[in-house]
């Protein structure tokens, strides 16, 4: 044990040890002594370390007294006029940029269920397909009739059953007459894809035709009859008007929607066809799948153009390719690729008749286009 | 690019600053980076008082981390201040239960401070028991101590402050001053 006095007196040595108060003889001297007995080291540590608590907590306490001076120097109401700074776009973006990224995702999602809702995209759809080619789908005729011919079978079993059977085309449309010695023409868009192709005309005879020449930016297409048991017809009674028409101008059509001829009559409501397109009118008649390469004419029997689809939007609404082009189309032919000459009909016996008479004198020359 | 090798340049010189407990460095932390602080404090239901008390404590802990030597310039100096008030500004909102689960309106980014803010809180527990105790110390312990120890004051300086007719005297009131203040803190 170390006396009362000795550790006063070794505190106060450790003191001016710590305080490096000791010349480096006594401070050497004190460290041996610190070595040799294990209490007095542990004291010295003890010390050291409370004071170095002190000294910690005395620098603690002036770097406070140190803040709290400054703070008392600032000048506060500039600080506070600048502490409210506007938040730059950059941190407007990164404290926002989550509420904006959903927000957006939300106002995305909205805008194309609305679309999707309101019947937008069927829209857009529709759009493309406003313009319809006037082929006729034979396929889905042909099965309803054949519904119907099943059901008449069954209610009258006992009536003599119909020996014929019809090979179903594909599709169906009109032609007309160029000439008398068996050129057609039809719409491009109707033989497109052909295997082969039959005419039919009038009197319910299928002749075999062959496709001569082909326009697709007129959509025309023209067709020779080569069937040997087709005749030279009488001579075409419509001629082909290759000056514009007027709009106003009462016009009829005479086509095959059906496997009867069909009809229709109005009058030219604008010179243009779908889109501003140019190269065709617009006519007011009801037409309808099949009606697609029927001759559109005038008043006074001129073919003023083809019919070649309509718009599907509107009512009454077709279309009609121009004469002119038609004219074009079969000046293009390079008359070496025929087998016989194609000389349009330039006179017409058509004017002045009434309509049923034109009819009467037409329908001759139209013929239904069998696509196989 | 520029500006962030300015900043990072004059960062480093605020440090060395810290480091030499440059009043005019102090100052200028103080008038760079406490209206942002200020504004973030009163904008989250506190008041000037509060601002200054945590931006102050903030000071602290980059003056000890400083000091310490691991302060390593990771971030901005300005992030590093703004997180550890911000952290600072949470748990005293939290503490006193005012409306506080998040902080409006960030105007600023921040980085990770929970551990040195660990070592904050020990070290200032610490401080806080020798305070308390040199209070409890009574006089005229509290002053010996406080002369000799924190203000370096010789014994004869105290012998003649105190009216000790010897040093010995003198030295014997330090010792047992020194003890019951031992008792008190270690």
């Amino acid at each position: 044990m170390i006396k009362m006095n000795d550790r006063i007196g070794f505190i106060d040595k450790a003191d001016a040890y710590i305080r490096g108060e000791m010349n480096r003889e006594e401070r050497e001297l004190f460290e041996r002594l610190c070595d040799e007995d294990p209490e007095k080291g542990k004291i010295l540590q003890e010390q050291m370390a409370l004071l170095g608590r002190l000294q910690d907590y005395q620098v603690r306490k002036t770097l406070r007294a140190k803040l709290n001076s400054i703070y008392d120097d600032l000048d506060l109401s500039a600080i506070r006029k600048s502490a409210s700074p506007k938040p730059s776009l950059k941190t407007l973006w990164m404290k926002h940029r989550q509420t904006a990224l959903i927000a957006a995702s939300v106002a995305l999602l909205a805008v194309f269920s609305t679309l999707w809702v309101t019947g937008f995209y069927s829209e857009v759809k529709e759009s493309s397909s406003k313009y319809s080619a006037l082929k006729r789908d034979m396929n889905n005729i042909q099965k309803n009739v054949s519904a119907q011919n099943a059901v008449i079978n069954t209610i009258s079993s006992n009536v003599e059953k119909s020996p014929r059977k019809v090979n179903p085309s594909t599709y169906g449309a009109t032609g007309f007459a160029l000439t008398s010695n068996g050129f057609l023409v039809t719409n491009y868009h109707v033989i497109k894809d052909a295997d082969s192709v039959y005419v039919q005309n009038s009197e319910g005879e299928s002749l075999k035709a062959k496709v001569v020449y082909i326009d697709p930016s007129y959509d025309l297409a023209v067709l020779e009859i080569t069937d040997p048991a087709f005749k030279n017809t009488v001579e075409i009674p419509y001629t082909f008007k290759d000056k514009a028409s007027d709009i106003g101008q009462d016009v009829f059509t005479i086509g095959y929607p059906r496997e009867e001829a069909v009809y229709g009559s109005g009058y030219l409501s604008s010179k243009t066809g779908y889109g501003g397109d140019t190269i065709a009118y617009q006519v007011t008649i009801p037409v309808n799948p099949g009606n697609s390469g029927g001759p559109v004419l005038d008043d006074k029997g001129n073919v003023i153009g083809i019919i070649s689809g309509k718009q599907t939007e509107a009512d009454g609404v077709a279309f009609a390719i121009k004469t002119d082009y038609l004219l074009k189309s079969i000046h293009a032919i390079p008359q070496d690729s025929l087998t016989k000459a194609l000389n349009i009909n330039k006179k017409n016996t058509l004017a002045g008749l009434p309509r049923t008479k034109q009819i009467k004198k037409i329908q001759d020359h139209i013929y239904i286009v069998k696509v196989y | 690019m520029n500006r962030e090798v300015d900043t990072l340049q004059e960062d480093k010189q605020l440090i060395d600053g810290i480091t030499n407990g440059d009043s005019s460095v102090l100052t200028y932390i103080y008038q760079t980076f406490f209206p942002m602080v200020l504004h973030m404090v009163t904008h989250n239901s506190g008041e000037e008082e509060d601002a200054k008390d945590v931006f102050q404590e903030a000071i602290i802990v980059l003056y000890d981390k400083v000091n310490k030597g691991d302060f390593i310039l990771s971030s901005k100096l300005k992030t590093f201040i703004y997180s550890v008030c911000r952290r600072l500004w949470l748990k005293r909102l939290n503490r006193q239960d005012r409306q506080a689960l998040s902080i409006h309106e960030e105007i600023e980014e921040t980085v990770p401070v929970e551990d040195d803010l660990e070592v904050h809180r020990n070290k200032e527990r610490q401080f806080l028991l020798v305070e308390q105790s040199l209070t409890l110390l009574g006089e005229p312990c509290q002053t010996i101590i406080q002369d000799f120890y924190l203000h370096n004051l010789s014994m004869q300086e105290i012998c003649e402050k105190f009216g000790y007719t010897n040093s010995d005297n003198a030295k014997t009131q330090k010792y047992k001053c020194l003890q019951r203040l031992k008792k008190l803190c270690l």
